[in-house]
């Protein structure tokens, strides 16, 4: 009966959607009020109705009720219960209505916090909005409803992938969804302001508290997908130039370049049809991903099941929301005018700049992940794009824009001046170069890369530290920019020391054997059984020793799950400031010993760390006072023109 | 300025995807097709003092099938493989692949030997050199030792029908 | 004596060759493994044959150090690895003319971004010569 009532809930929520989707838009377009103030109740609704109909699914799993197929597919009674909830999302179904349910709330949201714009804006960004809610639902009710039965009902689930039973499930998907989905109100301010007509400095403050808010979450949700696969996938990596991965990257890059276009739109009313198209592209990349992982096109770690049905609905959603918007881009752009002015070297240059090496990494990653696609589509055979080349294409193309992190803050709006930029930027170039030659030494090795990491991460720092020195209008978003700067420099940080001076062995040991890695001593203790709810292990005891003294003891663990007989390496990882202790436990071998691989990899958590305080600095900078007080918007339009 | 090239490059990038939904990702099509079949001289699975080399077959068309007692697809594809052995537009060898010899026999007791004979691969290093890695997968090779055809996977009998067999017809008329 | 200092000799000799040998043992090791994360695992198709469990990758890893150990340099492991698989088992895709584009084509991107950017900049600039911006947005706003 529950899941029923779920999926009627669902079919309301469309029949609602399509409503938002035309009444509030045609409103906008006959200047009628009545229909137009149909936007923010449907909404509410709307959000109201999936997130019924959601909390359906989640009663459906937590009730371990078979007679559902998806529940019978994804989940067992022995599951553990949080690992039951977030099974709703672990199949394809299930998270795609979770993605519906995030922009459910997003919608809301924009409807809570919309009063202060102009009426007929907010009708059409819930409208644009509803459009693409619909879409989904009907791809989620036609081709995969998660309350589809099972007759007869199974007598018990076939188990969530064991690869997906971690905290990290709980929480990245909803991160990375809300991210991805955040997206969608840049795109639906971005359509309603071509619509309008009315591409000015207001619509860009309108939009850009929303765009860093998706931002903060897709930072996020993709740290938290790499910080998963790296104690879950027992290999030590933390990003693999996956398909999956490089499609939450893209629209984190575009949606990056973004944020900063908007700046300028905000502050200067330049660069209008630039940070509209991005706004249209960020939430391109984040369908297109969509598409990538759920109609496999491309194999992939973390790809759900294959059909292909569903792989051209979502293929005819991408063409629809994303080719009418850049259609209507297309069409409309001709008469946006082109803003303030602006010398080649200024502020806005530097974003200029910034822009277009952050939309030329996108590119190199989309090239990368679809290139072998392309080429087989072709008849030109297959061939694979892997980790070397991403690296090798990425990274000449982010120094630069790391370095101008250093600059573009510190650099005055219209017109800057070089000499005075070298006067004020000196001493933290100066600074930053030298212990960028001098550090790899003291931490045991010189490396052009890592020194060159090193001081482009110093410089960053340093530069922006100079911005709260000078004696500016400090504001929350400023001090927003200054954080998320910081983080990106804590993040190159942790890169480059890792890619320098990871160590990692790998022996068949004995009870009593040591292995030595980087400084430590490994020593395998003894391996035992355990019995988990849903799981036998091997459990490993390893005792780390530094200079002959034990200084942790670590329990790595092989488990084999006995729903779906799959093994799966349980990484244990002793986590530090400056490094992480990372062993994990291979097969077992004959006569009593084991394959075991130790690796020590020095400040492995800057790299998450770093996003964090990335994602931090987003939200100051989201949550700034300019954003909650209304300004008339008459005073808005005069500033974009001076 | 016009911005339409915008929409030419996206509805470029859609028929692309459109056309990446009909290819299969994961079948990677050998480079061993058109060179002459790796060389190599095994025991026999039923008689392993014996030895057979693809020497031995230079002058005839063979079908070589890769197979395993652990692999379940294999035994999917096994009334596929009868077939076209009885059938015997060429003769159909067997390469059991990393497998155990006990094991390998009971498996052929037990669901029939549809192979002239058996060749066996013990440590996969033919496999390898055939770059095999998908069990089952089955080669054509003509009269001279060369591969002419490649399938991955279980064999159906559409591919039997519409590949092999013409292919089969086709090598041995051509003298 | 002289026993006793041939010993000796022999004794720092064959420390010395076994400490080379060990030498060579791990920089072997090295080069194995860095070829194995730039080769593509068959069987699972999206790990490294370092990182995957599959018996195929064993055996391959098993395959590559055995050609090491003969001597053979990367170019050959990998060349082997073509020969068998295509240049699918190549996570750097080698240099040719279907992969010119895939290897040029960041730096093109990043090539056409900096002309239309340049352009921005200085027919900005030339637009501004002949009417201010305010006047230019008003023009536009009578003309829809």
């Amino acid at each position: 009966m529950i899941p029923e009532l779920g999926q009627l809930a669902l079919s309301l929520a469309l029949v609602v959607a399509l409503v938002q989707g035309v009444l509030p838009l045609a409103g906008a377009h006959r200047g009628d009020e009545g229909w137009m103030a149909v936007a923010r109740p449907a909404a509410h609704t709307q959000a109201l109705l999936v997130a019924f109909a959601f909390g359906c699914l989640v009663y459906a799993f937590v009730t371990n009720d078979f007679s559902v197929q998806y529940v019978a597919q994804n989940s067992n009674s022995a599951l553990p219960l949080h690992y039951r909830v977030a099974g709703a999302w672990g199949g394809h179904e299930g998270s795609l209505l979770l993605w519906i349910l995030m922009l459910g709330v997003w919608m809301s949201a924009v409807g809570m916090f919309s009063r202060h714009l102009p009426e007929e804006m907010a009708a059409r960004v819930l409208g644009i909005l509803g459009l693409v809610s619909a879409g989904f639902l009907a791809f989620l009710l036609f081709t995969s409803n998660p309350f589809d039965r099972l007759f007869p009902a199974a007598a018990d689930g076939r188990d969530l992938n064991p690869l997906l039973q971690d905290p990290g499930m709980v929480i990245h998907p909803p991160m990375l969804y809300m991210g991805y989905v955040g997206f969608s109100v840049a795109y639906a301010f971005a359509v309603a302001a071509l619509l309008s007509g009315r591409l000015d400095a207001a619509w860009a403050r309108w939009s850009r508290p929303w765009t860093t808010v998706a931002w903060m979450f897709l930072t996020i949700g993709i740290a938290l997908g790499s910080g998963w696969a790296y104690y879950e996938l027992g290999w030590g990596g933390w990003w693999f130039w996956d398909p999956v991965e490089n499609a939450s990257f893209m629209p984190w890059l575009i949606g990056t370049a973004l944020i900063h276009s908007l700046a300028v739109t905000e502050k200067r009313g330049a660069f209008r049809s630039w940070t509209v198209l991005l706004a249209i592209i960020a939430f391109g990349l984040s369908l297109l991903g969509t598409f990538l992982v759920r109609s496999g096109v491309l194999t992939s770690v973390h790809a759900f099941a294959v059909d292909p049905k569903r792989g051209v609905f979502v293929l005819g959603l991408f063409a629809l929301t994303i080719g009418g918007a850049l259609g209507l881009y297309a069409w409309r752009t001709a008469r946006i005018g082109l803003g303030g002015s602006f010398a080649p070297v200024s502020r806005e240059s530097m974003l200029l700049a910034n822009n277009v090496l952050l939309a030329a990494a996108a590119g190199a990653v989309m090239l990368g992940t679809l290139y072998p696609l392309v080429l087989d589509a072709v008849g030109g055979g297959k061939i694979s794009v892997g980790p070397p080349y991403f690296e090798a294409v990425f990274v000449p193309l982010m120094a630069p824009a790391l370095f101008l992190m250093g600059v573009g803050p510190l650099a005055r709006w219209k017109r800057a001046s070089l000499p005075e930029l070298a006067v004020q930027l000196r001493w933290a170039l100066g600074v930053s170069a030298v212990l960028g030659l001098l550090l790899p030494f003291a931490l045991g090795r010189w490396s052009a890369l890592v020194g060159f990491g090193l001081a482009l991460a110093l410089w960053i720092v340093a530069a922006a530290l100079l911005t709260l020195r000078k004696g500016l209008r400090q504001t929350r978003a400023h001090y927003g920019m200054v954080v998320a700067h910081v983080g990106v420099a804590v993040f190159v940080v942790g890169v480059t020391l890792v890619k320098g001076y990871d160590r990692e062995e790998d022996a068949n040991m004995k009870p009593g054997d040591t292995l030595a890695v980087g400084g430590y001593v490994f020593r395998l203790d003894g391996v035992r059984s355990v019995d988990g709810p849903n799981y036998k292990a091997a459990r490993a005891t390893v005792t780390v020793l530094r200079d002959g003294r034990p200084v942790r003891v670590l329990r790595p663990e092989r488990r084999l799950y006995t729903v779906q007989e799959q093994t799966m390496t349980e990484a244990a990882i002793d986590t530090g400031l400056t490094r992480d202790l990372y062993v994990s436990l291979g097969d077992p071998l004959q006569g009593g010993a084991w394959l075991v691989k130790a690796q020590v990899k020095p400040f492995v958590d800057w790299i998450w760390g770093g996003c964090l305080i990335m994602a931090i600095g987003g939200l100051l900078a989201a949550t700034d006072r300019r954003y909650r007080v209304t300004v008339p918007a008459r005073r808005e339009t005069a500033e974009a023109m001076a | 300025m016009s911005r339409g090239w915008i929409v030419g490059v996206f509805v470029a990038l859609v028929g692309v995807l459109a056309v990446g939904l009909t290819l299969n990702p994961r079948e990677v099509p050998s480079p061993l097709i058109g060179k002459p079949a790796p060389a190599f001289e095994l025991p026999l699975l039923e008689a392993p003092a014996k030895r057979f080399s693809e020497k031995d077959m230079i002058g005839q068309v063979w079908v070589l099938n890769v197979w395993a007692s652990w692999c379940p697809p294999c035994l999917q594809e096994h009334p596929v493989v009868t077939a076209l052995a009885k059938d015997d537009p060429a003769p159909v060898i067997g390469l059991n692949y990393k497998d155990e010899s006990a094991n390998a026999l009971a498996w052929l007791k037990r669901h029939g030997n549809p192979y002239r004979l058996v060749a066996q691969d013990l440590d996969g290093r033919i496999g390898i050199d055939y770059g095999v890695y998908g069990v089952p997968e089955t080669y054509v090779i003509d009269r001279q030792g060369v591969i002419r055809y490649k399938h991955i996977g279980p064999m159906t009998p559409e591919v039997v029908r519409e590949r092999i067999r013409p292919l089969v017809k086709e090598l041995r008329g051509a003298g | 004596m002289r026993a006793r200092l041939a010993a000796l000799v022999l004794a720092v000799a064959l420390a010395g060759a076994a400490a080379a040998a060990e030498v060579g043992q791990s920089a072997l090791d090295k080069r194995a493994a860095l070829l194995e994360q730039e080769l593509r695992c068959l069987v699972c198709q999206n790990q490294t044959i370092a990182d995957s469990n599959a018996s195929l990758a064993q055996d391959l890893r098993r395959e590559i150090r055995e050609q090491l150990a003969k001597g053979a340099s990367d170019q050959d492991v990998k060349d082997y690895m073509v020969a068998r698989y295509g240049d699918f088992v190549l996570y750097r895709p080698p240099l040719r003319a279907r992969t010119v584009l895939l290897w040029a084509g960041p730096f093109l991107l990043l090539a056409l971004g900096a002309f239309f950017a340049w352009r921005r900049v200085t027919r900005r600039r030339a637009a501004e010569a002949e009417l201010p911006a305010d006047e230019r947005a008003r023009a536009a706003k009578l003309l829809e």
